[in-house]
């Protein structure tokens, strides 16, 4: 029985192009969804809803972040505190903003507390915050556009 | 003059893998990093220390609203008073607001003088707070936000005992 011989070359050339145009379209998909803010947010915390709250435009700036967990904890700067324990780091904050000429009235405190935390302990870091000459406050939600 | 042949092929073969090796791994690179944010958005309050403190009235001074919150034993809502009278809930409480400051929201107008005093119980949850906040602040109309009361204060937390 002879054996038939393949006429197919010993190499083939495969055409990249299209390849190579669907991955960079993939990589520039990524690069344009990707967050580079650096705005903190921590995945412990589960914002209440608004539909008020839209995103705000422009950048607040410098501001301080202080996030209430559902316990009854802050999380400073990527460290879990104390409620009762922010006003030393507050101090700290004071301190560098007035070293830099700044008012600590003039800086804005972004609160990002649980929506099932206590409304109280909010109150407390308000307080808090205002015995150290801070007065301007953000209070954070999530936009809800379910409604 | 005779011409110089090439002996270079017609066709250059250029290898790819080095390039689409990083072209993967950049693509690994951003689908392990991304993390998909939902857009947030603020209350700004003004509440400095020293108008806790009985500022001077003037007559230009609309009486704040006082909105208290009260909670249930497991921090829900138990109930809603708006200057003493009681409200069904949120939609009431908006509604309240609505009839007290009118649609006008422009400059000097009683929406921009009216400020709300919310006490809320300390046990209370702060989703509650928020929508109480949200009640006050505005409502959606065709897409667009419009604004009512902007002056937001809280009383000062009353811990319970014990």
């Amino acid at each position: 029985m002879a054996i038939r011989r393949a006429g197919a070359p010993t190499t083939t050339d495969i055409d990249m192009t299209p390849m190579i145009d669907v991955t960079f379209q993939l990589i520039t998909f990524f690069l344009f969804i990707m967050n580079f803010s650096e705005a903190e947010q921590d995945d412990r915390i589960q914002l209440p809803l608004s539909q008020l709250a839209k995103p705000v435009e422009g950048l607040i700036e410098k501001p301080i972040t202080l996030q209430l967990t559902n316990s009854g904890n802050v999380i400073y700067a990527g460290e879990l505190v104390a409620v009762r324990d922010i006003g030393s780091y507050l101090e700290r904050e004071k301190m560098a903003m007035r070293d830099s000429g700044r008012e600590p009235n003039a800086a804005t405190v972004i609160v990002r507390a649980d929506g099932r935390a206590q409304a109280g302990e909010v109150q407390d870091i308000i307080r808090i915050c205002q015995d150290k000459g801070f007065e301007r406050f953000a209070l954070r939600a999530q936009y809800d556009e379910g409604r | 003059m005779p011409r110089r042949q090439s002996s270079l092929p017609d066709k250059i073969a250029i290898d790819m893998t080095p390039m689409i090796d990083v072209v993967f791994q950049l693509i690994s690179f951003f689908m392990f990093s991304l993390k998909v944010v939902s857009p947030e958005g603020d209350f700004d309050i003004r509440m400095p220390l020293a108008a806790a403190a009985a500022a001077a009235p003037d007559d230009q001074q609309v009486p704040p609203v006082r909105v208290k919150l009260s909670a249930a034993a497991d921090g829900s809502l138990a109930s809603i008073t708006m200057n003493g009278n009681p409200l069904a809930g949120f939609d009431e409480l908006h509604q309240q607001i609505m009839a007290l400051v009118g649609t006008d929201t422009g400059p000097n107008s009683l929406a921009e003088k009216t400020e709300v005093e919310f006490d809320c119980d300390y046990s209370l949850k702060y989703a509650n707070v928020v929508q109480a906040i949200t009640a006050v602040s505005g409502r959606v109309r065709d897409g667009q936000i419009v604004e009512l009361i902007r002056r937001i204060k809280f009383t000062p937390p009353k811990k319970p005992a014990g």
